[in-house]
């Protein structure tokens, strides 16, 4: 199945440049970067540490302006993107209901509507009995699902993910990410994923692509298809197409470790 | 007691029971020497001021001034003097803490500000405020505003410092989802970084109680006709060390009792935030 064909663009990176400017040097993070972004499907990005990924999601997410090139997002605007962070950022003052509410209240678009919405997911989800607890009374796993819903609550075009589940331990972590990419895809949202973890990135995704070192441009993308034949992680993990994946995935990222970077 | 309930229940087991008697004998140890030593030491100041080891004209005793506070209640100026000094310091820790908040607050909106600021604050800080206090009396005669204004300047500076040092812990990430939201500079400070900091500006308000009472005493040691400060100084300057000692008898006292009230509403806020 080639998802070029039967999905229509809702992002496109043109020439995407950005440069660090520190007072002793200057650095070239990403350097002609294209990328088209389809819409509903999940991209994980992959790459050596310190190659500019979380740099490239705040590019996307317009929260710093790119040097050169251009990011044109389809039809919406960078208000209706959601981002996901390494830690879950509850605040600890606010219950977990204020909580998922928390970017509806930012944007000022919070009334009955919107928050029955936001209710609605936390029910849908498994998390009503939770609403009222404080975000200290709740699991590493569970607090990031909140984290994702008061993201999804804003009703995004698009989420970023920035390594939501690095911080989370091994056996959660595999939980977590099923049951969030089966949010999202439930939802119908499209989702740029950021990890190192190989094996995630595989399980989770459409597409993968590979970043290579700095300064950063798109090596390679993989299209991920288990041709309907595995489901959950746990099939996806022992389909003999995972491996050849991981295999491809892996001897990628090993040349790239092994270029020398100028 | 729900330690008592269980422990008659006999729901520990005996090696439990043994670790909770030898912590109950532990705490008890502390309390009887906390309070051991003091008693011990105004037994042994009382002792040899009876039998003249030391002059109690000046260091007077615990009896003496016992009969200080006796006469100074009669008199009315016990109370009326703790009234001055308390509702200076009351002032001047809520007013103290309320302006450091406020600076920090202007401050940290602007980083452009906070740079040029930051080297003016650490000289300020270092400067003994106490060196101000002619100019105060200058400037705003000898009245309860002096007073008030010694303590802000021992108080404020401090206090900018402290809670600035708060708001620019607050990390990153959550600053950075709160733009991920579009939120307004405003709406940082004020659903962000103001909430994430309520335990520090308490905590800044509990030093302030003693930053406070310097301000306060040194004020009416400078200028005051009222007040314990004022009370200290009058009895050193007439030699009456009864006085002098009772006056800072009364400052321990209401320091303490200052003290353990903020300490307590900083505590109520810790156990409700958990």
């Amino acid at each position: 199945m080639d998802i070029k064909k039967d999905k229509k663009i809702i992002l496109e990176i043109k020439n995407l440049s950005l440069n660090y400017h520190t007072l002793k040097s200057e650095t070239a993070a990403i350097k002609n970067m294209n990328l088209d972004i389809y819409d509903k499907e999940f991209l994980s990005i992959v790459g050596p540490s310190g190659c500019g990924k979380s740099t490239f999601l705040s590019l996307v997410a317009g929260l710093i302006s790119a040097s050169g090139g251009k990011i044109n997002l389809k039809n919406f605007s960078f208000s209706e993107i959601g981002y996901m962070f390494q830690r879950d950022c509850l605040f600890p003052w606010k219950r977990i209901k204020e909580n998922a509410l928390l970017g509806l209240e930012i944007k000022r678009i919070l009334n009955k509507k919107s928050e029955s919405a936001a209710l609605d997911l936390l029910k849908k989800y498994d998390l009503k009995k939770f609403e009222n607890y404080y975000p200290n009374q709740l699991s590493g796993g569970m607090r990031q699902k909140v984290a994702l819903i008061r993201t999804l609550a804003i009703n995004p075009r698009i989420l970023l993910l920035d390594e939501p589940f690095s911080a989370l331990d091994y056996q959660t972590r595999i939980d977590i990410s099923e049951q969030i990419r089966n949010i999202i895809k439930n939802e119908k949202k499209t989702a740029v994923l950021v990890t190192h973890d190989i094996s995630e990135a595989i399980c989770l995704s459409d597409r993968v692509a590979i970043f290579s070192k700095r300064p950063s441009k798109i090596k390679k993308i993989f299209n991920i298809d288990f041709g309907g034949e595995a489901g959950t992680f746990h099939e996806k993990r022992r389909h003999a197409k995972f491996n050849e994946y991981f295999d491809k995935i892996w001897s990628e990222l090993k040349n790239e470790d092994s270029r020398k970077t100028r | 007691m729900k330690i008592r309930e269980r422990l008659d229940k006999k729901t520990f087991s005996d090696e439990h029971i043994k670790y909770l008697n030898n912590q109950k004998r532990h705490f008890f140890k502390v309390k009887f020497f906390q309070i051991g030593i003091i008693i011990l030491f105004f037994v042994l100041w009382e002792f040899f001021a009876r039998f003249k080891l030391i002059d109690p004209f000046i260091t007077s005793s615990p009896f003496r001034i016992w009969n200080m506070l006796i006469s100074l209640n009669h008199s009315g100026e016990l109370w009326m003097n703790i009234y001055y000094t308390t509702f200076e310091t009351i002032v001047g820790f809520l007013l103290g803490t309320l302006m450091g908040v406020i600076l920090a607050a202007l401050i940290w909106f602007s980083d452009f500000v906070y740079k040029v600021i930051e080297p003016y604050l650490v000289v300020l800080n270092a400067l003994p405020k106490v060196a101000l206090g002619p100019i105060i009396i200058v400037w705003l005669g000898s009245g309860m505003s002096a007073i008030v204004v010694m303590t802000l300047l021992v108080s404020v500076i401090i206090s900018v410092i402290n809670i600035l040092v708060g708001f620019k812990s607050v990390s990153e990430e959550k600053v950075l989802l709160m733009k991920s939201f579009g939120a307004s500079k405003l709406q940082i400070l004020l659903k962000l970084i103001i909430p994430a900091n309520i335990s520090v500006i308490l905590s800044t308000l509990k030093i302030n109680v003693g930053m406070s009472l310097i301000g306060v005493i040194t004020g009416e040691f400078l200028v005051s006709s009222q007040g314990i400060g004022y009370l200290i100084v009058y009895g050193g300057q007439v030699f009456k060390l009864d006085l002098v000692m009772a006056g800072i008898l009364i400052l321990l006292v209401v320091a303490s009792i200052m003290y353990l009230c903020v300490s307590n509403i900083e505590k109520l806020y810790l156990k409700r935030k958990r």
